[in-house]
């Protein structure tokens, strides 16, 4: 019940676009139609549920101190996280784009530059660096919330890639077009997502 | 010296990282809540610009081509990580948001300072690339000082802190715009602020 919980709130109420901007650079960029934006999102669901419990792990047992470091309860190597995280997410990034290439080059093909992009994206290093702060109990809880986090974000990016879609046909002041009528649309969504905040799970 | 100006006074302007490059909007944003946030987060995103910058651009001739992406990172890192641990040391004094930690962390996937290395310091000497990061940090360091400006006074009625509108006016009525502090207004400014900018600069306007 606490897992259900820990996935729906890291959907709607912290959803890492409407509530954190996590992960922005990408999301503009590539939610231009539905179909790239669809494997942007399933690559970053799956990148997410690799990297976070990898880093819940490594943050456990190497970078807190504490009984569990195996430097033992006085080390402290809590600095060191960031360079540690994102060599983890560059790591891992470049494997599943190795993978992604030889099983579905479809799919690498429409990624494109983007996956390896996935390496800076925001909201994979967000993730972890949230998953330190939130100080979950146990590898399962890290799980869910790269689960549910990267759900959300998958669902932002469609969303607003189906919006984009429909609005090539609106006819927009000149100044607006482009950057600017999407970040008021993102705006937009996010005030809807506003009524999830106020949900107590 | 008509090249040096111009390194500076592009990147705010004209190639504005925000408005117009559309980079580095990720961790911008959720500190612009109040303005000693953004505050400290432009000048961080400044030092971290400038100084990777630098850095990259004195071993652009050692790094092998190949592995550059990497070593960039690695660099980017240790600034991020050097800020990052000096604003823990004067987190008491100057009572600065422990949330911002969580932000300065992702300075690192800030598309800028990679952006800037790879287009700038890398095929650039050590100074000019340092005057190009600076002035690159500077023009994002402004636009979230200006979204911050908005969101404070609208938002709280305050900046730095400080009440700005008067308490008459609230008696008279007058409530804050409790919209502002939440994250979507974030974006909505940074729209009209994009909209102001093209529709004064119309080279930028996208067809």
């Amino acid at each position: 019940m606490e897992y259900l919980s820990l996935f729906v709130k890291s959907i709607f109420v912290d959803n890492m676009i409407f509530a954190y901007f996590l992960g922005m650079c990408s999301y503009l960029a590539v939610s231009k139609n539905v179909k790239t934006a669809n494997g942007l999102g399933i690559a970053v669901i799956a990148v997410l549920l690799i990297t976070l419990p990898v880093n819940y792990l490594l943050n456990k047992f190497l970078l807190t101190p504490g009984e569990n470091c195996i430097f033992g309860p006085d080390v402290d190597l809590s600095f060191l996280s960031f360079i540690i995280f994102i060599a983890v997410i560059a790591a891992i990034t470049q494997v599943v784009e190795m993978v992604v290439e030889k099983f579905l080059p479809s799919l690498y093909s429409s990624l494109g530059i983007y996956l390896p992009l996935i390496a800076v994206n925001c909201a994979i290093l967000g993730g972890s660096l949230f998953m330190q702060q939130k100080e979950f109990a146990n590898l399962g809880e890290s799980a869910v919330y790269a689960l549910g986090s990267g759900a959300g974000w998958y669902l932002a990016i469609v969303a607003l890639a189906a919006i984009r879609e429909k609005l090539s046909y609106a006819n927009i002041p000149a100044g607006l077009k482009g950057t600017g009528i999407t970040f008021i649309t993102v705006g937009l969504m996010g005030v809807a997502f506003m009524a999830f905040m106020g949900l107590a799970i | 010296m008509g090249k040096m100006k111009e390194t500076i006074l592009n990147p705010i302007f004209k190639g504005n990282p925000i408005t117009v490059l559309v980079l580095g909007i990720c961790s911008s944003l959720a500190v612009t809540v109040e303005l000693k946030g953004a505050f400290v987060m432009a000048l961080s995103v400044i030092a971290v610009t400038g100084l990777s910058s630098l850095v990259c651009s004195l071993l652009r001739k050692t790094i092998p081509n190949r592995v550059r992406i990497i070593v960039q990172l690695v660099v980017v890192a240790l600034m991020v990580i050097l800020v990052d641990q000096f604003l823990k040391a004067f987190e008491a004094t100057y009572a600065i948001d422990k949330q911002l930690s969580v932000y300065i962390g992702l300075i690192i996937t800030n598309c800028i300072v990679m952006g800037r290395i790879e287009a700038f310091a890398l095929g650039n000497k050590p100074l000019p690339s340092l005057f190009d990061g600076v002035a690159n940090g500077a023009g994002y360091g402004m636009i979230l000082i200006i979204v911050a400006f908005f969101r404070e006074l609208l938002g709280s009625g305050t900046l730095f802190g400080f009440r700005i509108i008067p308490q008459a006016l609230y008696d008279a009525g007058y409530v804050n715009n409790g919209l502002m502090i939440l994250p979507p207004m974030a974006r909505i400014i940074l729209g009209c602020i994009i909209w102001a900018h093209r529709s004064i600069d119309k080279d930028l306007q996208e067809k």
